[in-house]
């Protein structure tokens, strides 16, 4: 033979759960040092087969093979032992120990602790992933926290590294940094499987990327001859329309304004928020971008009322001082919350979409009588809610917990922009949803802010802000930045502030 | 070969059928253990089943031990389903018949209306004052309300026999610890002739009607299942847990309370150092045996109640063990948490081999 075998090849991986089809036949070959991304909507089947490959999962049918020859993979064990390893998107790390520590915890084989500081010095140093090995993790950045789950599967030498969504949780400088280490790790012969729904990254990054759209793969192709949006459509396996970028929107009234809130965070682990000043136009929308875990969770609550401000005029709806009332008060002032978590915060998943639908209106529509619930009005709402905004669902008394991340998060769009809000708080919006329902999400809203609506979204996804917001404004460790004009801000400064680097100025008086 | 195997939605069908399928599996259960025990199973449980509500006088009973279990079961349940765990039901009982029998020995000589009204308001305030304190407690420094519930029972019962056998002994009851009889005007009068069945049954049912309307039509109903399931989404909805905890608290207080009341006023007539069979721990097997729900909960009263008599005449027409009644009740309650478990999963059979399952 003349070319080496695949370092990893899949041959009609299928795996059914109860109801699904998750992986129908899947093919997937990985060449030895290639950087290939593995590409699909969320609910493709992406997650399933990357647990197949880690032995989480074991397939119903097909086979493994692992340089040429055939394996089963019964366990995360025996793939670390074939020198798989897997960072995850969500990290698997003990705050109150030290990075040595944590890393110590993960690994296979045992080391004498002077040798493991000099491996752990050496790697880190040897890829560009910096790290102090006494550091505590609770110390440490997203970002930094990611290196050592990355460090971990390095001090293992693996021959196939795989990637589940990493720069989700990244500013664009971290991206670029770690960027650089994957490409150093595939020149040496390293396999990467790289799990991306970010398209420009995968662009940028992967030599090869293979496409599924529910369960099955539908192409096989090279990201750098494809562009974005031909990727994009093989993922949703339809034509897209982006959202027209709105030509700056009149400057009309504030109709959020917050004025020096500070609140100190509830949980022990919580961010406190420290003189967050801003404000949000009628028909504007306001972004709040910022790295998880710097408070932007404490924000909402402070705004949606579920957790009281410390004075009142510190968070205003037009006229009315509303820092001191609950979230039903404010709801009848106009404001209305979309938060970020859908199951058990935004909607109750063993409850139906009707009651789900009562849950949030029930102070601003008129779906009650001396205290008794109208059951005719709800359920005409909460059908209104599904053909407005195309919820795919057999009807309005299946539970929420059975429709799809993005159709509940449709669902749950629709039942606060169906209230007629003076102001919509959305949180991560399209956090986990197909980019079908993305896109439907982003033109509700644009559409609401269209009709004079002051809408803020806080998001991660930098992207998103920049493709939807008039003005946008950075949060970290619990402090806003200034506000900046999207249309012509630099990324390279966002960035910055996302990472903390820049003192945040003084935030702007009104 | 089964398979366990999720349900994608939880079983409807399933909510209601493991009712009957965990009494099913008890009276089977029942059956076995008698026979074990050297008893001709079918007699055994005729006597256990079937004598008690043969007569008149049966049903009767049947409905006076099912009162004040329907009345609790009510406000456990509602309490169950915001995950408020009043586990001192019995001691809000005992207070209940405190203060209600208290107001009838203070008037014990006055023969006027509004006496027996007044006992209402007593009894319901005593119920709602003993599960005031697990309630504030809870909502001011987040102590766990099964504890505080649970050992205020036993205070509430030496409190109890403190005063039968101190102040409140009956002066002419030659030192038994024993009150005096309530006069005519605080007692419950039979409504059926030939039972000892009182008012309170109407009054349960009233009040279990009224729950239903509550629970499934209201907001503030709703408010218990949303707090319940999800605390993040009640306090984004804007229903607050506080108000919730004192609601259900001060519901099951005074409902307790009132059974109490209806015990003494009732069936006993004076304060006694026992004034419950443990009604206020059995409702909760009834609470949950009835699904959480008002309806449920009538029903599953009856079966219990059923399960007091019938050992009662198991006793004395089988001569079985008085332990009998407790072991039913502790199946029944095994059974139902076991069937549950088909709520959630079903039993599917599959092949040993998968190979020829092709799409």
């Amino acid at each position: 033979m003349s070319a080496p075998p695949n370092r990893l090849e899949l041959r009609g991986i299928t795996k059914r759960f109860p109801g699904v089809l998750a992986n129908d036949r899947v093919d997937l070959a990985v060449r030895p040092g290639e950087i290939h991304a593995l590409l699909g909507e969320n609910g493709a089947g992406k997650s399933t087969l990357v647990k197949i490959v880690y032995g989480v999962l074991q397939p119903d049918e097909g086979e493994i093979l692992w340089e040429g020859r055939r394996v089963e993979i019964r366990s995360p064990h025996q793939a670390r032992r074939l020198g798989i390893g897997m960072v995850f998107q969500h990290f698997t790390l003990f705050e109150a120990l030290s990075v040595r520590e944590n890393i110590a915890l993960g690994l296979e084989e045992r080391y004498e602790r002077g040798e493991l500081e000099r491996r752990i010095r050496e790697v880190s140093e040897g890829y560009g992933l910096p790290l102090d090995p006494d550091r505590d993790v609770h110390t440490l950045s997203v970002g930094e926290r990611q290196r050592i789950e990355i460090l971990r599967c390095l001090l293992q030498n693996p021959r196939l590294l795989v990637m589940d969504e990493p720069t989700s949780v990244l500013t664009p400088q971290e991206v670029d940094r770690l960027f650089a280490t994957l490409r150093r790790l595939a020149a040496e012969g390293c396999s990467i499987l790289y799990i991306s729904h970010k398209l420009e990254e995968v662009k940028a990054l992967c030599e090869r990327a293979t496409i599924l759209r529910g369960g099955r793969v539908v192409a096989v192709c090279d990201p750098r001859v494809e562009t974005a949006r031909s990727m994009a459509e093989t993922m949703v396996g339809a034509a897209i329309r982006e959202p027209a970028r709105p030509a700056g929107r009149l400057k009309r009234a504030p109709r959020l304004l917050v004025d020096r809130l500070s609140l100190e965070p509830e949980d022990p682990f919580g961010t406190a928020l420290r003189d967050i000043t801003f404000l949000v136009r009628r028909g504007e929308i306001f972004g709040i971008a910022g790295v998880a875990g710097n408070g932007q969770d404490e924000l909402l609550a402070a705004l949606s009322g579920e957790r009281p401000a410390p004075k009142p005029e510190m968070v205003r709806i037009g006229d009315a001082r509303v820092g001191r009332l609950g979230p039903t008060a404010r709801r009848r002032l106009g404001l209305c919350v979309i938060p970020e978590e859908r199951n058990g915060h935004a909607a109750v998943p063993e409850l139906t979409l009707t009651e789900n639908a009562l849950l949030s209106a029930h102070g601003r529509l008129q779906l009650l009588r001396l205290g008794f619930v109208r059951r005719r009005a709800v359920a005409a709402f909460a059908r209104r809610i599904v053909e407005r905004f195309d919820v795919r669902t057999p009807g309005i008394e299946v539970t929420a917990g059975s429709l799809s991340g993005g159709n509940l998060q449709k669902f749950v769009v629709g039942r606060e922009i169906l209230q007629n809000p003076e102001v919509l708080i959305a949180a991560q919006p399209t956090w986990g949803v197909d980019a079908g329902a993305a896109v439907a999400i982003h033109a509700a809203l644009l559409e609401l802010a269209e009709r004079g609506t002051a809408v803020l979204v806080i998001s991660q996804d930098l992207d998103e802000l920049l493709a939807l917001t008039d003005r946008l404004a950075v949060i970290h460790a619990g402090r806003l930045s200034r506000s900046f004009e999207t249309r012509d801000v630099e990324i390279a400064r966002i960035g910055m502030l996302m990472a903390g680097v820049e003192e945040p100025a003084p935030a702007e008086a009104s | 070969m089964l398979r366990i195997e999720a349900r994608p939605e939880p079983s409807r069908r399933m909510l209601l059928a493991t009712p009957f399928l965990a009494v099913l599996l008890t009276v089977v259960s029942g059956a076995l253990l008698f026979a074990l025990l050297g008893r001709d199973p079918l007699v055994s449980l005729h006597a256990f089943f079937v004598t008690p509500v043969s007569s008149l006088y049966g049903l009767g009973e049947l409905g006076l031990k099912a009162t004040p279990l329907i009345l609790i079961g009510i406000g456990l349940a509602a309490g169950f389903r915001a995950n408020v765990w009043n586990i001192g039901a019995e001691g809000q009982l005992v207070l209940g018949a405190v203060c209600g029998g208290g107001v009838a020995l203070w008037f014990w000589e006055v023969d006027a209306p509004w006496v027996f009204p007044l006992m209402v308001v007593a009894a319901v305030a005593g119920g709602m004052a003993w599960a005031a304190i697990p309630a504030f407690l809870k909502t001011r420094l987040e102590v766990n309300e099964i504890l505080v519930s649970l050992m205020l029972t036993y205070v509430a019962v030496l409190l109890l026999s403190a005063l039968v056998y101190g102040p409140w002994k009956d002066p002419e009851g030659f030192n038994f610890p024993q009150s005096r009889m309530f006069g005519e005007a605080a007692l419950m009068p039979p409504v059926v002739e030939g039972t000892r069945l009182h008012a309170g049954i109407l009054v349960a049912l009233a009040v279990a009607l009224a729950a239903w309307l509550w629970q499934a039509r209201t907001l503030s109903g709703f408010t218990l299942k949303v707090v319940g399931l999800a605390p993040a989404a009640a306090r984004f909805a804007g229903f607050e847990r506080r108000r919730t905890v004192w609601l259900t608290l001060l519901l099951g207080g005074g409902l307790a309370g009132l059974a109490g009341l209806f015990e003494v006023a009732g069936p006993i007539g004076q304060l006694v150092p026992q004034v419950s069979p443990g009604y206020g721990f059995t409702a909760i097997i009834v609470a949950f045996l009835g699904r959480l729900h008002p309806v449920g909960v009538v029903l599953a009263a009856l079966l219990v109640a059923l399960s007091y008599i019938g050992g009662e005449t198991a006793q004395i027409e089988a001569g079985l063990p008085q332990a009998v009644t407790g072991v039913f009740q502790g199946m029944l309650l095994f059974f139902l948490l076991a069937t549950d478990f088909l709520i959630r999963y079903r039993l599917r059979p599959v092949a040993r081999r998968r190979g020829a399952e092709g799409r």
